[in-house]
């Protein structure tokens, strides 16, 4: 619904009042999840200019060159759907993103998912909502040949009884054939794929408002349809090859009412349009029509003259499709229903709603929780600490996952899930992309700029580790309502430390999302910016792809302070919120990414991993299990300021790494690292221990030993989600 | 001599490109990507049904496939003694399409299982024109990706199966349920062959993991050898 500002603002525009077929389509338009009439002021802080980038945030996907090839990359949300039906709201998520990187002309290569439950250790609902989620992906994925190459997991009770599910897409297209938004007049608009039913309708309203009865709202769910999906992706490139088609946008939340007017605006044309012409699945209203959000639909511009090419394709494929109408010169809408006039409106009115202002104001829970300790820590439990983190769901392993999704169609997935931080693409002999996706609830709750700023950091290590130098990001933002002012501050402030770190490390924000009203009727979920970085690999040799082995050295880099705010430690083991959360030091990350960048082209270290969930301990043990390998360390040679030895093992702070390096390597690795070391501001780093054929991992500190069996660290790791998942 | 390889494309097939990158790209041979609907193959000396979700697994895996036109083309080479390879749903579609035995079921764990397995060569290299570089007792590494990859077939036909040498490759550690940990068998005569594991995706080094080979790529130059191409051996 319109507020009374907005409709008063409509007829303004108009000059008159609205038809109730032109508000239907201007309610969907409006929605925030349409429109972003909310974070739209917002957005602007971010930098989108960079050496690759070719198209930023405002179209359907942002593009990045690479030699003669082309990048798309886009992600999108499915929370609302995905809390309601688990399995088709997940899969459609899948099915709406690889559209977005279709309308771009270009094939989509690789998937990634970012995923959010509430307890799974406690709530059958949750693990219900998990399980459902996880097979909608893969069902979808994997029909449609599009390989699922990396994602991340965040288990947290503000996500009790409802979920986020978030969904990037990697396209790949030659240089030339890229299809922009082009259109003349008297050009045809073609509807291709399924048939619109009344599926999804108000969806767009439907995710713009908070989730109160679940059940009631299961009709907004659309229903997936991979193999349709999978015909579309095969005849929009026949297509594209083909040259036959001068602008392609998908159908996606809004449904034909977003579309036509997006697309309308966006070429700076008008449409006219019978729908009629339209393949329908059942009978429907015309408000139903312009707004139901049936899936696998794609909306294709095509000059008269091929026509007759574009119809072989489709034939081929035998997908349906409708010749809906022409573009015009006038820039107006002009909607009729069998010959007779149904709406007649400017595509800009539609397009383009009024901002939305909103209040920001800093919650008090901001200002009370304070930097806290827990109580009747022990030291002699620390082994104990670290093997019930690593059975922490939100940091084990996520085998269960990934072996469910299809990674390895497609020929390009050089570094598979589970091996190391990212992803690794193929897009030719001697490029390839890293990519991560990276997300922090915990931290953006307790802190949100520092938080959010945190998450983007995370995810650039991640590619760093493999190898890859951070080129672009795009980000996912997932808050509760905007019109709670509390909410839209930590909104406000996510942004900022999101664009702060984007400005200063020169990591261009090629697009995005904005997720509102994410809440139950339990309340808003914990602050949730999500963050997709993409690396670039200008040779096979330096993937960092090995695994530490018995003798390498191990070496930290960076500095661990008393940073314990909404870490694992903190929330999983000691069930404390604190609200010293983890910083990030522009220039110190800087300087550390520098070096990374340095070890990798000179091809020194066998192994990278980056300290973040569960700290050092966490990071140490995970390259133990990855190798099964012990080590040994001394942890007073880690560079810190840490005031207690838990803080020490489990602090989340940023800017570091940990590196397996064979001995031979160590002393040309300590020379290039210590160039970073100097002045104020200069890097920490030290050679804390080895890698060995024993079977644990032994931590000395002064006179005493932490010894952990490597056994066991490898059964917390890897049986806790299984366990969980087998009779969920 | 030249040869030419044939991949058919189903609606919903999904590693067609793939395997044609292998053969094209990898191996140096003519190939062509047949689209369904053709009814006429000559001039192919191998056909390879690639995997993917033809029909989205509608029904049953593969069972729409097998009423393709192509199939009936399929069928007659196959009796012609061409070599037919059929690879995860392809393997489905000749099951489907009764060139040969069995069928196949959900997966033990009821879900889409993705991992590299090893599988034990129970046949000796002359079984099959796929087989003519493997030797009995060798240990391939290849990838699996499927979820109704549960291989099943009667008694009677499974002994006849053992008696003719027909189980080509077993899994060391059955991932999915299947029947004698089959992943992998030929015809009476060895022409057709199916393959539940993509042995598209261990041939190119670039993307094998740490200590895995080219496994899955002997299968394809086995081909080549046996059609007389043996300088790709």
């Amino acid at each position: 619904m319109l507020s009374n500002e907005e409709l008063e603002y409509l007829k303004h525009k108009l000059g008159r009042e609205p038809n109730s077929l032109e508000l239907s389509m201007v309610e969907a338009e409006w929605s925030e999840h349409c429109s972003y009439k909310s974070s739209k002021p917002y957005l602007k802080a971010f930098n989108t200019q960079g050496k690759y980038v070719l198209i930023g945030p405002g179209y359907d996907a942002g593009v990045l060159a690479i030699d003669d090839m082309l990048i798309t990359v886009h992600i999108e949300s499915h929370n609302h759907p995905s809390a309601v039906e688990p399995y088709g709201g997940a899969a459609t998520g899948v099915g709406g993103v690889i559209r977005d990187i279709l309308s771009m002309g270009s094939r989509p290569i690789a998937l990634l998912n970012g995923l959010r439950f509430g307890d799974i250790e406690k709530d059958s609902s949750a693990r219900w909502l998990f399980k459902h989620v996880v097979r909608g992906i893969a069902d979808y994925g994997n029909c449609i040949g599009v390989p699922t190459v990396a994602g991340e997991v965040e288990f947290d009770n503000s996500f009790d009884n409802y979920c986020l599910v978030d969904v990037a897409c990697i396209g790949l297209i030659d240089k030339d054939k890229l299809v922009l938004m082009q259109a003349d007049a008297k050009d045809l608009i073609i509807i291709a794929g399924n048939s619109t039913g009344k599926d999804g309708i108000h969806g767009a309203s439907f995710a713009s408002k908070v989730l109160d009865d679940a059940d009631s709202n299961r009709s907004a769910v659309q229903i997936p349809d991979p193999f349709m999906g999978k015909l579309l992706i095969d005849a929009t490139m026949e297509c594209v090859n083909a040259r036959c088609v001068k602008a392609i946008k998908d159908l996606g939340g809004g449904g034909l009412a977003c579309c036509l007017s997006e697309l309308a605006d966006k070429l700076g044309k008008g449409m006219s349009i019978d729908l009629a012409n339209l393949h329908l699945r059942e009978h429907m209203s015309v408000e139903e029509i312009m707004i139901s959000e049936s899936q696998e639909r794609m909306l294709y511009i095509v000059e008269p003259s091929r026509l007759s090419t574009f119809k072989e394709i489709m034939d081929k494929y035998e997908i349906p499709y409708s010749i809906l109408g022409y573009v015009t010169d006038d820039g107006y809408l002009d909607i009729k229903y069998d010959g007779r006039k149904i709406a007649k409106i400017k595509a800009s009115i539609v397009a383009n709603a009024p901002i939305a202002k909103r209040k920001a104001r800093k919650p008090k829970y901001l200002e009370e929780i304070p930097v806290r300790e827990p109580d009747g820590y022990n030291e002699g439990n620390i082994a104990e600490y670290l093997l019930s983190l690593l059975s922490d769901p939100s940091i084990a392993s996520k085998e269960w996952v990934y072996r469910q999704y299809d990674h390895e169609v497609g020929l390009r997935t050089v570094i598979k899930p589970g091996y190391h931080d990212a992803a690794v693409i193929r897009l030719s002999d001697n490029k390839f992309l890293a990519v991560k996706l990276d997300g922090n609830s915990k931290h953006c709750y307790l802190d949100p700029y520092n938080g959010a700023m945190g998450c983007f950091a995370e995810a650039c290590r991640n590619v760093i580790a493999v190898g890859a130098e951070p080129i672009a990001m795009v980000d996912h933002l997932q808050f509760g309502s905007p019109e709670d002012e509390h909410v839209f501050y930590t909104f406000v402030e996510s942004v900022k430390g999101l664009a702060d770190y984007g400005r200063y490390m020169q990591i261009p924000c090629v697009g995005g999302k904005v997720s509102f009203y994410n809440e139950t009727k339990y309340g808003a979920i914990k602050p949730t910016p999500v963050v997709c970085i993409l690396g670039l690999i200008d040779s096979y040799s330096k993937i960092v792809k090995d695994r530490a082995k018995d003798g390498d050295m191990l070496v930290i880099v960076g500095l661990t302070k008393d940073e314990m705010g909404g870490s694992e430690y903190y929330e999983y083991i000691h069930k404390i919120q604190s609200s010293n959360v983890p910083r990030v030091d522009l220039e110190y990350d800087k300087a550390v990414m520098h070096a990374m960048l340095e070890l990798i082209d000179g091809r020194v270290v066998r192994a990278i991993h980056d300290c973040s969930k569960g700290g050092f301990g966490v990071a140490l043990a995970e390259m133990c299990i990855n190798s099964s390998i012990g080590a040994y360390v001394n942890l007073d040679r880690i560079p810190n300021t840490c005031s207690r030895l838990d803080n020490l093992i489990f602090s989340e702070s940023h800017s570091r790494f940990l590196i397996a390096v064979s001995k031979d390597n160590l002393s040309r690795v300590e020379y290039t690292l210590s160039k970073y070391s100097k002045g104020n501001n200069g890097i920490h780093y030290s050679v804390i221990g080895y890698f060995n054929s024993s079977d644990s991992i032994v931590l000395e500190h002064g006179s005493s030993t932490i010894g952990l069996s490597l056994d066991k660290a490898i059964d917390a790791y890897s049986s806790n989600i299984p366990r969980l998942m087998d009779h969920a | 001599m030249h040869i030419k390889v044939g991949i058919v494309v189903f609606p919903g097939s999904n590693c067609d490109r793939d395997v044609y990158h292998v053969f094209k790209n990898i191996l140096k041979v003519d190939t062509e990507l047949i689209w369904h609907k053709r009814d006429d193959l000559r001039g192919f000396d191998a056909i390879i049904l690639p995997g993917g979700f033809a029909y989205a697994d509608r029904l049953r895996a593969g069972v729409i496939a097998a009423h393709s036109p192509v199939m009936q083309e399929v069928k007659r080479l196959a009796k012609d003694g061409l070599p037919i390879l059929g690879i995860c749903n392809g393997f489905q579609v000749l099951v489907e399409s009764e060139l040969l035995p069995g069928a196949f079921m959900r997966n033990d764990t009821l879900r889409f299982i993705c991992r590299w397995v090893s599988l034990r060569v129970n046949v000796d290299s002359k079984r099959s024109p796929f087989t003519r570089l493997l030797s009995n007792d060798q240990i391939l590494n290849i990838p699996i990706a499927n979820q109704e990859g549960k291989y099943y077939v009667d008694d009677d036909t499974l002994n006849l199966m053992h008696k003719n040498r027909q189980i080509v490759l077993t899994y060391t550690n059955n991932p999915n349920g299947s029947l004698q940990s089959i992943a992998c068998i030929c015809n009476e005569q060895g022409n057709v062959m199916g393959i539940m594991p993509h042995p598209e995706r261990a041939s190119d080094p670039m993307l094998n993991p740490l200590n895995y080979g080219n496994d899955g790529l002997l299968i394809f130059k086995s081909l080549l050898a046996y059609l007389g191409c043996d300088h790709h051996a």
